[in-house]
């Protein structure tokens, strides 16, 4: 147990954190048919992303990664505001749709 | 210290993920996903990204959660989704080969190239361009406002357009038919 | 006047352009007046060349007039030059001077036609299309002119194109023609990939000095030989040259008897050491074509009526014993026969023109007679033009034709046999056409009313304009012998201004018995001619003997008609098996790639199928062999 406390966690194991987490949303986007847990999982990869960001501008000493998660925060609201209109415009039409449901684009 | 810091946030951003994508219920989903965007607050922290760690609690959490959820109970979608069923039967061995490959792959890089990225472990108290030993805060108001102030402007603009967009997208048009 | 040489051409090109513009306001006679002067024209520029390569010494005789760089493409360099040299200047001065002599007999033949001005538009093109002909310093411009004369001789053809026959005429002639001019190209094509240039400088140097070898020089040969058939009328594709008589008599004059026949002739002089480095039957094939035509042409001729058929016939005769001249390696002998021929023929057309006007447009024979009286100095040039292509001395022909015969005989005696045969059926169907227009009764009165007569139908003699070139052409019938005489070295003036440009191909044949003999044979010629004559003044004129004049010889030996029958039938249909091949196999080829295009878009589209999650998870694999492969690239490691 003291060994285990004098371990410090370094910047590489946050990345690989990050990893696995991305790895989680990447399977929950293809696994549920539910929009808008679809949309959680994609909320997942982006954190995994931003947690990578700051990790390296750890490591690195640079600032610039932190700015850059500002930025992906901004966008990852904005985005999700949008996307939710979206669902909410198609749900309206059709009650109880799932993502399987929308086959406006079979070719 | 930090070790059990991390042990505990990482256990907390890791049950909440796999809360996300095996909870049937969407409610639980989201609830299950607050607690994974305050285990990534907490690691935040212990990178000493304060500012981060307040504007995810704020942001994420606070409002982005809250969205879905008022979403979830306008539409009336919190009736749980059948998960054990799935239509492709393809889906779920492909979902599996993606997860294991992309955490397999990116894991085995960041690995390999732990050496070759530069810096040990620096700390972000060390002098960086902005000035010495300023808090986080600072820093970043310096580099958002200094560098990236154009990109500031920008995603500004991004937000109006994106509130403007889909307000436009989900009013009810007076006469009956709206226009989704 | 040699670096003005590019005025020979340009004269006539400029009487073109000008009748072109102005033709209309012109009228007759200036368009008429206006051409003949720019052909006349050339012809003193021509002339003033001819005595500026005469001052030269031998070796030098060889002016090279570049006009402008043409086609510098790569390793081919063709540029628009001209070439004069004794062989060029000779024909551009027959050319020149008989033009400008039929320019003047057309402004009187052409009296009152509504299309005055276009017919000398029309003959200024030819002149000059024939000028750049016998100019060309290269195959290039030469085939130019060849193209040039074959579109004129087109247009003239079908000059009064209301007429159906004429028409037809000038489609068939230009078709003919085209048959020709794919063994022309093939021709060229093959030059220049055994030379590396078109000029004829470098042609022959490179045949000369061996640099081609005796298989492409025979191809060369041989596919040239082709485009002279159907230019210069030769077995098998003479048949345009009888219909073309459809056009005016002056066309008929000019193209078709002194000049753009004579293309053929002159391109395989041309080449002559093309020639003579091919294999030894090539030559021999041209020989045996040439005196095969000349025959077949001949047997035709005694069974004609039209009068200027007779002459059309006697003309792809007369071509015949200028490629028996080639073949037997006496190219000198070609182009004396082609000077000769050149003034009896357009005498003889011409001479043709104001009896066929005489007799209101009447061109059969058997409806005229006893014409002489009634036209003196026509009938006196006409039995001139009629005496030297008999063959009798001392007219031109004689001259000409005997020394085609001693060549002939020297390569071998069967074509020496077969000439002298032709010579015979030569002196006797022309005997039998002058005896029939000129001579005999007048039966042209029991057939006057079919002609809508007023009044008195009296054929007459023609307004002097006409009658100039006739006497001119008669004259230069009875001496242009002189240009080369057997008797002695001295006398033979063609040879020496011709030998440099035909000396590596030239026939030697002093050793030969028929050069030891040449006397004798002259004798047997003489006596061949008379004998024709006797024979034919026998049968028409004193009726002692019966007329042979069998319907298959009138007929041309049913080749015209064997030629119809075959295009009609089997041609027909292998033309529609090609059709077919090309609707079924080639366009079901596209239209096939088409449907395996649309069948393959059938089968791809069944991955689309609008689901998002099927669509997510093909980019996540995407991306998996995207990291897969950077890894395996050694990116990360």
């Amino acid at each position: 147990m003291s060994l285990l406390a004098t371990a410090s966690p370094t910047s590489t194991w946050y990345l690989l954190l990050a990893a696995v987490l991305f790895g989680i949303g990447a399977v929950g986007v293809l696994v549920r048919r539910n929009p808008l847990v679809m949309f959680m999982c994609i909320e997942l990869m982006l954190n995994a992303v931003n947690l990578s960001f700051v990790a390296l501008a750890k490591r690195l000493g640079d600032i610039g990664g932190q700015t850059t998660v500002f930025f992906v925060m901004v966008v990852a609201a904005a985005e999700v505001v949008v996307g939710l209109g979206i669902i909410v415009s198609i749900m309206r039409k059709r009650p109880g749709a799932t993502a399987d449901d929308i086959t406006a684009l079979k070719g | 210290m930090e070790l059990v810091v991390f042990v505990l946030a990482a256990a907390m951003v890791l049950v909440g993920a796999l809360g996300v994508i095996l909870r049937s219920n969407p409610v639980h989903a989201a609830l299950s996903l607050v607690l994974t965007l305050f285990g990534i607050a907490v690691m935040f922290v212990a990178q000493e990204a304060h500012f981060l760690a307040a504007v995810q609690v704020i942001v994420y959490a606070g409002a982005i959660v809250v969205l879905f959820l008022f979403v979830i109970m306008l539409l009336g979608v919190d009736r749980s989704e059948d998960i054990r069923i799935e239509p492709f039967k393809v889906q779920r061995p492909l979902a599996a080969i993606v997860g294991l490959g992309v955490i397999g792959l990116v894991a085995a890089s960041i690995v390999a190239s732990r050496d070759a990225i530069g810096g040990g472990s620096g700390s972000l108290d060390t002098p960086t361009s902005t000035g010495n030993g300023d808090s986080n805060i600072r820093q970043i108001a310096e580099s958002v406002f200094g560098d990236y102030v154009v990109a500031f402007e920008v995603t500004s603009i991004l937000l109006v357009v994106a509130v403007v967009g889909t307000v436009m997208l989900t009013r009810r048009v007076k006469s009956g038919k709206d226009k989704s | 006047m040699l670096d003005v040489i590019w005025l020979v051409p340009a004269l006539p090109l400029a009487g073109f352009l000008l009748i072109l513009l102005f033709g209309r306001r012109l009228g007759e006679p200036k368009a008429g007046i206006l051409a003949a002067s720019m052909v006349g024209g050339a012809f003193l520029v021509t002339v003033g060349a001819f005595f500026d390569l005469l001052s030269k010494s031998t070796e030098e005789r060889h002016h090279v007039e570049t006009v402008f760089s043409w086609m510098p493409i790569g390793s081919l360099k063709v540029d628009l030059a001209f070439l004069a040299d004794p062989l060029s200047i000779t024909m551009a001065l027959f050319v020149t001077g008989i033009g400008t002599l039929i320019h003047l007999y057309a402004i009187g033949y052409m009296h009152g036609d509504p299309k005055f001005s276009k017919f000398f538009l029309y003959l200024n093109l030819f002149v000059f299309s024939m000028l750049m002909l016998v100019l060309g310093e290269n195959l290039l411009v030469t085939f130019l002119g060849w193209e040039g004369v074959g579109t004129c001789s087109y247009f003239l053809i079908s000059f009064w194109h209301t007429r159906e026959s004429a028409a037809t005429a000038g489609k068939k002639a230009f078709v003919t023609n085209r048959v020709g001019d794919w063994g022309v190209m093939m021709g060229m094509f093959l030059a220049f990939g055994a030379a590396g240039t078109l000029s004829y400088e470098g042609i022959n140097h490179a045949a000369e000095s061996g640099a081609i070898s005796g298989v492409t020089a025979t191809a060369i040969a041989l596919m040239l030989f082709v485009g002279a058939c159907g230019k210069s009328a030769q077995l098998p594709l003479y048949v345009w040259l009888p219909d073309a008589m459809e056009g005016p008599t002056p066309v008929s004059a000019l193209i078709h008897a002194a000049t753009m026949v004579t293309a053929g002739v002159f391109l395989m002089t041309r080449v002559n050491p093309v020639l003579a480095v091919a294999y030894d039957w090539a030559p021999t094939i041209i020989a045996i074509v040439g005196v095969a035509t000349a025959l077949f042409a001949a047997t035709i001729a005694v069974a004609q009526n039209d009068i200027k058929k007779v002459l059309a016939y006697s003309t792809v005769s007369q071509l015949g014993f200028m490629f028996l001249a080639v073949g037997s390696g006496a190219y000198i002998a070609a182009i004396f026969h082609m000077v000769t021929h050149a003034f009896f023929k357009a005498l003889l057309f011409l001479g043709s023109g104001p009896v066929i006007h005489g007799m209101h447009h009447e061109q059969d024979m058997r409806k005229m007679g006893a014409l002489r009286v009634l036209m003196p100095i026509t009938a006196f040039t006409f039995i001139i033009g009629w005496l030297a292509i008999a063959g009798v001395p001392p007219f031109a022909g004689f001259w000409s034709k005997d020394e085609i015969l001693l060549y002939a005989f020297a390569k071998s005696p069967i074509l020496y046999a077969v000439g002298m045969l032709t010579a015979l059926l030569t002196a006797y169907y022309m005997t039998r056409q002058v005896i029939m227009v000129f001579f005999g009764e007048a039966r042209w009165n029991d057939h006057s009313e079919e002609h809508g007569a007023h009044g008195d139908f009296k054929p007459h003699e023609s307004p002097a304009i006409m009658l100039l070139p006739l006497v001119v052409l008669a004259g230069l019938s009875v001496v242009g012998g002189a240009l080369q005489l057997p008797f002695t070295k001295d006398l033979h003036f063609l040879e020496k201004w011709l030998e440099p440009v035909v000396e590596f191909g030239e026939a030697d044949i002093h050793e030969s018995w028929a050069y030891q003999n040449k006397y004798v044979l002259l004798g047997v010629a003489v006596i061949v001619a008379l004998a024709g004559i006797a024979a034919s003044i026998a049968v028409y004129a004193k009726k002692k003997l019966p007329a042979v004049e069998p319907a298959l010889l009138a007929n041309g030996w049913q080749y015209d008609s064997s030629i119809a029958r075959f295009m009609g039938g089997p041609g027909r249909r292998a033309f529609e098996g090609v059709a077919w091949a090309d609707r079924t196999i080639v366009d079901g080829a596209v239209n096939g790639v088409g449907q395996v295009v649309g069948a393959t878009g059938q089968i791809a589209r069944r991955a689309q199928t609008g689901a998002v999650r099927a669509y997510a998870a093909a980019i996540g694999l995407a991306v998996v062999g995207l990291l897969v492969w950077f890894f395996l690239r050694g990116v990360v490691l």
